[in-house]
């Protein structure tokens, strides 16, 4: 072994105490840093996964209709008009086809659903509730939104004549997969009508949506929505689900449309997110600047102790910077072993959250991922981290005048 | 005649250089010291012993001067270079000993070596093990220092100073904290590698009797050698 190494490790075996609690602080730094981290992510990504389970990550609408004044004002008099907020019809976005070819090849964007949406009514018997009718082609919709894991009964099959219903709206009207329900729409004054067979029940998770939520095919909802080969949205999904409001500013430039990101429909819900984020970093970073500063006082109190070793080594012809490298290593030393017995006690408090935190039914509160990358991370991050914090002793050892270390 | 080891010429040292403290301690210091002697320096507590010792083991710079080691002027060398001519040339013995304490008597002599040219091999780890035996610690080879008495230490201490076999040992009191009859052995111990190996030692003593028993004594007053002798007895022998 080479000479810094042999040394490095005879002083670190030689202050045994010492050694031992700088290593259980660097442990335990490593052990919240990978705890909290993998707990606020999984947290993030279970909130996120729910919110964004029936939304897609970009909305692109037709843009809102806008009066404006129509009489010319006569030279040198004012006017001051009074304009009413024009009523929004449904309307297609214009050259949809086209426009979703473009969507589609933007950098960024996974997969694109076109959506016929409008309100209605669903009718059997007697009873009669206001639904908003949701027309999709199934393949499509289940990339934007994971449909199919939402069923609770029958299946997410839309042909024309088929209706999937929200479970709360299957349940007022008394219907089950088999039944027949009639829709009725009153787009333009004009009231239509289809009567569609049941086919599957979705459990939406927000019993408002699963009251009013009916599932049919893109051509069933053009016909009773009076949009024919029209759509009233395209759903997106993209890469970067953080880079969603970005993209949706870029595509709402282009298009000139109206681009809707979940971080700006959510955005109560983003600013919690980001609160927790920062409140994390906050954390992970008084945990590194607690575990830096106690390796630098530990090798400090280690220089001092060993001055007279270090004047005798210098004296048997060790030059100044092998002395310095010395020091560097043991805050390397300390800092690779603290971290990984803190990796391991990290993988065992989350293996015991997971066991313990759990909902009433038995599965857990939310996935806590073991992840690899993030253990690759802290225990380099510490390294690196113990190698710094040994900068300042490892100076200060490597400036002992030796007639003066040895002489003390 | 053998070459000049150590020549000194005009050497001054001073602490605390431009402030109003300003001491010296040494006053223009002239000493060649030549391969293969065995000298003493002897001197009242506060002559500068120490420090000249210092100076000629390149542990401190002088202040004002000339100084050739090994034939090499020494005062234009960077710190790097004067550590690496210090470290093949000069072996030390202190007062307190001053072994690792972490490390065997065995790995306490490699040591140097570690330091000169890295990993050591199983050949040079038998050769340390040999300078040990011979110092008459083979039954001690692998004890950390706190195991072995203060006569024992000060052995490794020795064989540690000769493990790359440089020209010249300086010994700062290396018998102060000894019994006489320790202090004794491992006098004996050095005059037996000055004759053996031709190493030159210069041993810094109050004992005026070992002091005797060395070849040259050169005395140190106040700063300036006060006087420089050949002993009787020695200059029969090498005349």
């Amino acid at each position: 072994m080479p000479f810094e190494w042999v040394v490095a490790l005879r002083f670190l075996r030689e202050g045994r105490f010492q050694t031992a609690l700088i290593v259980s602080g660097v442990a335990a730094g490593v052990a919240v840093f990978i705890f909290i981290t993998a707990l606020v992510n999984g947290l993030q990504a279970n909130t996120i996964r729910r919110t964004l389970g029936t939304q897609a990550h970009i909305v692109v609408r037709p843009v809102e209709e806008i009066a404006q004044a129509q009489r010319a004002v006569p030279p040198g008099t004012a006017s001051i008009p009074k304009i009413e907020a024009r009523a929004q019809r449904l309307r297609s976005i214009d050259q949809w086809q086209l426009l979703e070819q473009d969507l589609v090849r933007t950098p960024g964007v996974v997969d694109v659903s076109p959506m016929a949406t409008g309100p209605g009514f669903a009718v059997r018997g007697d009873a009669s509730k206001a639904v908003a009718i949701i027309g999709v082609d199934p393949v499509r919709y289940n990339r934007i939104v994971a449909i199919g894991e939402k069923l609770v009964g029958g299946e997410f099959r839309v042909q024309p004549g088929e209706a999937v219903l929200g479970r709360e709206l299957a349940s007022d009207l008394g219907i089950g997969v088999g039944d027949r329900v009639r829709l009725i729409t009153t787009e333009n004054e004009v009231v239509t009508g289809d009567t569609l067979t049941v086919t599957g029940i979705v459990d939406l998770g927000v019993r408002d949506l699963n009251r009013r939520t009916v599932y049919v095919g893109l051509r069933t909802a053009q016909s009773l929505l009076s949009l024919p080969g029209g759509v009233s949205q395209l759903d997106l999904t993209v890469t970067d689900l953080f880079d969603a409001e970005r993209i949706a500013a870029a595509l709402a430039a282009t298009t000139g449309l109206t681009v809707d990101s979940w971080m700006k429909t959510n955005a109560q819900l983003l600013a919690a997110i980001n609160a927790q984020t920062i409140t994390t970093r906050m954390i992970r970073l008084f945990v590194v600047v607690i575990v830096v500063l106690g390796i630098a006082s530990v090798l400090v109190v280690s220089v001092v102790q060993k001055r007279r070793e270090i004047g005798i080594l210098r004296a048997m012809g060790a030059p100044r910077a092998r002395i310095r490298r010395v020091f560097l290593l043991q805050g390397a030393m300390v800092a690779l072993t603290g971290s990984i017995i803190g990796c391991a006690l990290a993988a065992t408090m989350i293996v015991v959250f997971l066991k313990l935190a759990r909902n009433a039914d038995g599965t857990p509160l939310f996935e806590l991922a073991i992840s690899p990358e993030l253990f690759v991370i802290a225990t380099v991050g510490a390294i690196v981290c113990g190698v710094l914090a040994a900068v300042a002793p490892a100076q200060r050892a490597a400036a002992l005048d030796p007639a003066q270390a040895i002489r003390m | 005649m053998t070459s000049p080891l150590i020549e000194l010429a005009g050497i001054r040292k001073s602490y605390g250089t431009g402030t109003e403290v300003e001491v010296e301690v040494l006053h223009g210091i002239d000493l060649v010291l030549r391969a293969g002697e065995f000298a003493a320096l002897i001197g009242p507590s506060g002559s500068g012993k120490s420090t000249l010792l210092n100076l000629i083991g390149l542990l401190e710079p002088p202040t004002a001067g000339s100084y050739r080691l090994a034939g090499q002027e020494t005062s234009a060398l960077a710190d790097d270079a004067i550590t690496a001519l210090r470290g093949h040339t000069i072996g030390f013995v202190f007062q307190f000993h001053h072994l690792l304490p972490a490390f065997t008597a065995t790995e306490n002599v490699l040591l140097p070596r570690l330091i000169a040219a890295g990993p050591v091999t199983a050949q040079q780890r038998e050769g340390a093990r040999d300078l040990l035996r011979d110092v008459g610690l083979g039954d001690r080879l692998d004890y950390l220092p706190r195991k072995l008495s203060g006569g024992q230490q000060q052995r490794v201490a020795i064989a540690r100073s000769l493990a790359l076999g440089s020209p010249l040992v300086l010994a700062d009191e290396p018998t102060g904290n000894l019994d006489t009859h320790s202090a004794d052995s491992i006098f004996a111990l050095m005059r037996r590698f000055n004759r053996e190996r031709g190493t030159a030692f210069l041993i810094v003593t109050h004992d005026p009797r070992l002091a005797q028993r060395c070849d040259r004594i050169i005395e140190l007053v106040d700063g300036r050698i006060a006087s420089d002798r050949m002993h009787e007895a020695s200059l029969a022998t090498t005349t």
